[in-house]
């Protein structure tokens, strides 16, 4: 990435990345832009490089900030009605470290109203329309942030996945998106939407800007006691011998395009040397289902925050308290929120609890233990992060299941919560972009970026 | 599963919506698909499986009860709702 320096000023990063964003405005991808500070932060690191002082690792870097991280600049909305009006008090950590290595945010990316989606459809500020085609979808939830990296408006854009987020969009916009091991990065000043798979995570041109962001934001944070101890930068690479596919991923529901695109991965890693593992996971089939209980039973527990008293939107139809509660949460969560809250709360309440919510979190252990299986076969996996290049705008979006089913290849990994990158891996015929994930074991992270240039260094030579 | 009406309405109230006659009718059908769908769940064999609630690996996170100062003011706090009042929140009386 390029990084302020006397040759270029932080001033022309900002004002080019800016340039670019408003050249693009049709795409939908920023709810804000943040012109103001930014540019004033751009000229602040170019009088000290001016002054010969020392500078961050990111100085100058312009990056989009998806719209559910905290930040004391502009509003964080969540792209959603009842945070329309939230101006933080404090920045989140990931912010935090990111701005202390001199990067400059540009700007706060599109998603679905508090990342429930797997489109940036349900976004209450419209539809973010992908990379490569105003009539496809971004993907989503951080679809704002896959589409500012893939049209190169920023050098890089943070992102959260918690069953997906970041990495279907990045396949569907042709960038590098990563999910670290859970508990990698702080969750401190993001927005909560399912706690025990929510990772933080980035949008990247290349595996070297992700290992220097991991660098810079991985740590224990006291503030996130969910956070493990620091691990990224001692981790230790040794060369993958040995990458798994998934059988059960292998069905006639993928499209040929994606199949194709794993299958020349698969070649390319053969004549190296790495053996090929065929991988039988039979649960994986059920991840999904288990997936739309756990997370829909955090949702309903973590948004029942939002009650128009101490922050965000207040309904002006309220008269007494009862209502302030119901016609503030009505009126400022989309559809897609109250789908989720209340399935949520169907699967904890009595009666069902025990069939579906402690049903999923048995299944999850299943889960976890297929993952350790493999691993003690594989350093790696490789499969595809979703069964299609990216949809219709429209396509999907009323039916939410068929929406859900955009989800199935990559949810198991955060109930696991094991790492994954979503790579891109070529473009179909009318140019829209594919892409596959390489899975590690816990703790891999730094290894699973090592190999993945590996990967492309030489499939591009 | 059929979703009654008295269904949508319970699961409204535990989530405080006040939905309109629309949403009633559109979130019965969309719910009943989405639970037909986690129901396929049933035909997973878990029997003597301990359940999963967290991947972080660890048990407890100690640290020293102290009282550290805070990033927001009280002041800032208080900016952030519809209405206060001598440094409280206000809402409609409840009583």
């Amino acid at each position: 990435m390029r990084i302020a320096s006397k040759e270029i000023s932080a001033v022309s990063l900002v004002k080019e990345a800016l340039g670019k964003a408003k050249k693009y405005e049709d795409k939908n991808i920023f709810v804000s832009l943040n012109e103001e500070n930014a540019l004033r932060k751009a000229k602040e690191i170019d009088e000290k490089i001016a002054r010969g002082e020392k500078v961050g690792r990111l100085a100058g870097v312009p990056y989009a900030l998806k719209d559910n991280f905290l930040s004391k600049e502009g509003m964080t909305t969540a792209s959603s009605h009842i945070l329309e009006p939230f101006e933080s008090p404090i920045d989140s950590t990931t912010v935090k470290k990111l701005e202390s290595e001199g990067a400059i945010m540009i700007g706060r990316t599109n998603l679905d109203s508090f990342a429930h989606g797997s489109s940036t459809e349900n976004s209450y500020f419209g539809v973010t329309k992908n990379a490569r085609s105003d009539e496809r979808v971004a993907g989503g939830s951080s679809g704002g942030s896959a589409v500012a990296v893939a049209l190169d408006i920023v050098e890089f854009a943070t992102g959260t996945d918690t069953g997906g987020s970041i990495r279907q969009p990045a396949s569907f916009n042709g960038v590098y998106g990563f999910k670290p091991t859970y508990g990698t990065i702080s969750r401190y000043g993001v927005v909560a939407m399912a706690s025990s798979t929510d990772c933080i995570g980035f949008f990247t041109k290349s595996t070297e800007d992700m290992d220097l962001l991991m660098e810079i934001c991985s740590g224990q944070d006291e503030n996130d006691l969910t956070t493990l101890p620091d691990y990224y930068l001692d981790s230790k690479i040794k060369p993958a011998k040995k990458v798994g596919i998934i059988k059960d991923f292998d069905n006639d529901k993928v499209d040929e395009n994606i199949k194709n695109a794993l299958k020349e991965k698969v070649e390319f890693l053969k004549k190296k040397g790495v053996e090929i593992v065929e991988l039988n996971m039979p649960t994986l089939k059920y991840a999904l289902a288990v997936y739309y209980i756990i997370v829909p039973a955090e949702v309903a527990s973590n948004l029942s925050r939002y009650d128009g008293i101490r922050y965000g939107f207040r309904s002006s139809e309220a008269k007494d308290l009862d209502e302030i509660y119901s016609k503030t949460r009505n009126e400022g969560f989309m559809t897609e929120n109250k789908r989720r809250i209340m399935i949520g709360n169907f699967v904890l309440s009595s009666g069902f609890y025990d069939a579906y919510y402690l049903k999923a979190e048995k299944a999850r252990t299943k889960i976890i233990e297929e993952y350790e299986n493999a691993f003690k076969q594989v350093d790696f996996i490789i499969t595809p992060v979703s069964p299609n290049p990216a949809f219709k705008i429209g396509e999907k979006v009323n039916d939410p299941v068929s929406m859900y089913l955009e989800d199935v290849m990559s949810v198991p990994i955060n109930l696991a919560g094991v790492p994954s990158l979503a790579i891109p891996a070529g473009k179909t015929k009318e140019g829209l972009s594919l892409g596959l994930q390489i899975v590690g074991p816990r703790r891999s992270d730094k290894a699973l970026l090592k190999f993945a240039n590996e990967l492309k260094e030489e499939s591009d030579a | 599963m059929k979703i009654t009406r008295e269904d949508i309405l319970h699961l409204a109230k535990l989530s405080n919506f006040s939905l309109s006659e629309d949403e009633i009718k559109s979130l019965g059908t969309d719910l009943e698909n989405i639970i037909g769908y986690i129901s396929e769940l049933n035909e997973l064999d878990t029997e003597g499986v301990e359940p999963t609630y967290q991947v972080f690996e660890m048990e407890n996170v100690w640290r020293d009860d102290e009282i550290k100062e805070q990033e927001a003011s009280r002041e800032d706090l208080l900016n952030l709702t519809t209405e206060s009042a001598q440094d409280q929140i206000k809402v409609p009386k409840v009583l």
